[in-house]
């Protein structure tokens, strides 16, 4: 047999592998597609927002107060402070975006390690880890998160741990229930009967399977997050003034909607596109990894 | 049955206690297990502590606001569960479908925008621009003058109507997943071979889909009861959620603490009944 030989088999047994496949499924999608694209625009806007920004979002002047939307020099008006609107929108991107993603990713790691190791270890431990859980499932999250933050006091710190401890029980729900059903295929069994650890199954084939689900789920709650972060900071328990932040210029914009109600309304538009964005992306990546091709 | 509800029953008590210590842990000053005890006993028996900042018992402010908030959640899940079953069902039934596409568009409208900002816009539009509704309280006397009557109603349309947004959207993605389930079953498709026609078999979509969308809108209705602050915020509404928010931030621990443990402990109810009346509907929710 000669190595050109061998080249041509090895070519022919490499398959696609199924993540490349979710890949080109979502390609396909366009609306995913569109949605994606929504989002690396406003990550890039938060990225380079003193080079885009047209103006100083802290300063503003009491002069040209809640100019409304279209007037020369302020596309989109000014705020209360008189500050420019484009411009506070513009920062108002990267705490919103990081106080919304950051829980998330946070809970996604230390909810999906609780509940994978609950749900292989099993027996006494997964009923320990999951009752306690099931305390936290007891709260409305909105709930949770504004007793939380409520009781721990206002700031951008208290805000992320309050987000971060609501959605660590619904992700290691999920992780539990994927990996008890995983750990009972044939598969798994025979890795332990020919030897290999605990820490080395999970690894190689527990983890594979599982990250998938769990993953899909918690980009399903990023949009969530977004919301109930901007919310905290909307109800004065996240963000503090005078920081360029969405939930929390709707806060400040509320009592303007009688002089420039729109001017008031751009910052939920905001956190609207945001999350709305994230939603159909989260979809279109469920369905593309549901899909056997 | 029994044996279930008794089972259902026992597993709520764990949650129950855990519920009431994260609570505790909220407020506390003396040794932690001494000072648990004594407020278990004074709270079983209806005694909440004393709001710091009005003086009056917090039982008594917790009621009325109680009251109002379950007003507003109840007509809010109801319009929600409503307008969900509707595009639900539309989308599932005609899937893949222009029709389908307008209903999906809808529902995932309806769990991605925030909610706070949707009744902004609608005191904006109903209110400023147009001056058809209130746009804040709850009428003439607060809330302690509640009646039924145009006056104070129009009060309630713009905050239900904003918070149904959500369990509209929630609904209305589980029922379409349900009824395009149920279509694609056996069962389904020998009743059309037979001849059935599309009311016969709409009949029995229905029948499958109840017990799961019923439970989804008692599961929505408890998230709503909770998460009531920011809606109550936006609007001023006298409810629960509302005192919750004057709670935090006067400072007034005893109000917080009472406020929590009423709302989680009517949730961690609800959730019980809803199990427990959908494994009455359907019991292959029991086995499973």
């Amino acid at each position: 047999m000669t190595a050109a030989n061998l080249e041509a088999i090895a070519k022919v047994e490499k398959s696609p592998g199924y993540w490349s496949g979710v890949l080109r499924r979502i390609a396909r999608d366009p609306v995913a597609m569109f949605a994606l694209c929504v989002i690396v625009a406003m990550i890039l806007m938060a990225v380079f927002a003193p080079w885009i920004a047209p103006a100083d979002p802290y300063r503003g002047q009491m002069l040209r107060r809640l100019r409304p939307i279209g007037t020369a020099g302020f596309p989109l008006g000014t705020d209360e402070l008189g500050r420019d609107m484009l411009t506070r929108l513009i920062y108002g991107a990267r705490l919103s975006l990081m106080m919304g993603v950051t829980p998330v990713i946070i809970a996604f790691l230390i909810g999906s390690a609780i509940g994978i190791t609950a749900g292989y270890v099993g027996g006494k431990l997964n009923s320990a880890l999951m009752r306690t859980i099931d305390v936290f499932f007891a709260f409305p999250s909105v709930l949770l998160a504004i007793a939380l933050s409520g009781a721990l006091g206002a700031g951008i710190f208290n805000g992320l741990l309050s987000l971060t401890i609501v959605f660590i029980p619904p992700i290691a729900r999920i992780a539990e229930s994927v990996t008890t059903a995983v750990r009972k295929i044939e598969y798994v069994e025979a890795a332990r009967a020919s030897g290999a650890s605990g820490f080395t199954i999970v690894r190689v084939h527990v983890l594979g399977n599982v990250i998938g689900p769990i993953f899909v789920y918690a980009t399903g709650l990023i949009s969530v997050s977004l919301i109930l972060a901007s919310g905290l900071s909307f109800l004065g328990l996240g963000v503090k003034p005078p920081e360029p932040e969405w939930g929390l210029m709707l806060n400040t914009l509320r009592n303007a909607i009688y002089v420039q109600p729109w001017v008031a309304a751009l910052p939920g538009l905001m956190i609207f596109i945001t999350s709305i964005s994230f939603n159909l992306l989260s979809d279109g990546l469920r369905s593309a990894m549901d899909l056997k091709a | 049955m029994l044996t279930y509800i008794a089972k259902r029953l026992l597993h709520t008590l764990p949650v129950a206690f855990g519920v009431s210590i994260v609570c505790f842990l909220l407020v506390h000053d003396r040794p932690l297990p001494v000072q648990y005890g004594l407020w278990v006993l004074t709270t079983l028996q209806g005694d909440l502590g004393v709001s710091i900042a009005t003086g009056r018992p917090v039982a008594s402010e917790l009621w009325r606001a109680l009251g109002n908030t379950l007003m507003l959640a109840v007509l809010a899940t109801f319009i929600g569960f409503v307008l969900g079953c509707l595009f639900g069902f539309v989308a599932g039934y005609f899937r893949g479908s222009w029709l389908d596409k307008l209903a999906s568009f809808v529902s995932i409208i309806g769990v991605s925008v925030p909610h706070y900002w949707l009744g902004m816009v609608l005191v904006i539009i109903f209110s400023v621009q147009l001056n058809w509704l209130p746009a804040t309280g709850a009428g003439p006397g607060g809330s302690a003058d509640w009646a039924w009557d145009w006056v104070h109603v129009r009060h309630l349309i713009l905050p239900a109507v904003t918070m149904s947004v959500i369990p509209m959207g929630i609904v209305a993605r589980t029922v379409r997943a349900l009824v395009a389930d149920i279509l694609s079953q056996e069962f389904i498709v020998g009743q059309r071979a037979k001849g059935l026609l599309d009311l016969g078999v709409f009949r029995h979509v229905v029948k499958n889909a109840a017990p799961t969308a019923l439970a989804v809108m008692g599961l929505q209705l408890g998230y709503l009861l909770g998460g009531s602050i920011l809606i109550e915020t936006v609007f001023s509404w006298p409810g629960t959620g509302f005192l919750l928010g004057q709670a935090i931030f006067q400072r007034d621990l005893p109000l917080l603490q009472g406020t929590i443990l009423v709302l989680a402990m009517f949730f961690v109810a609800l959730n019980l009944i809803v199990d427990v009346v959908q494994t009455m509907l359907d019991p292959r929710v029991q086995r499973s």
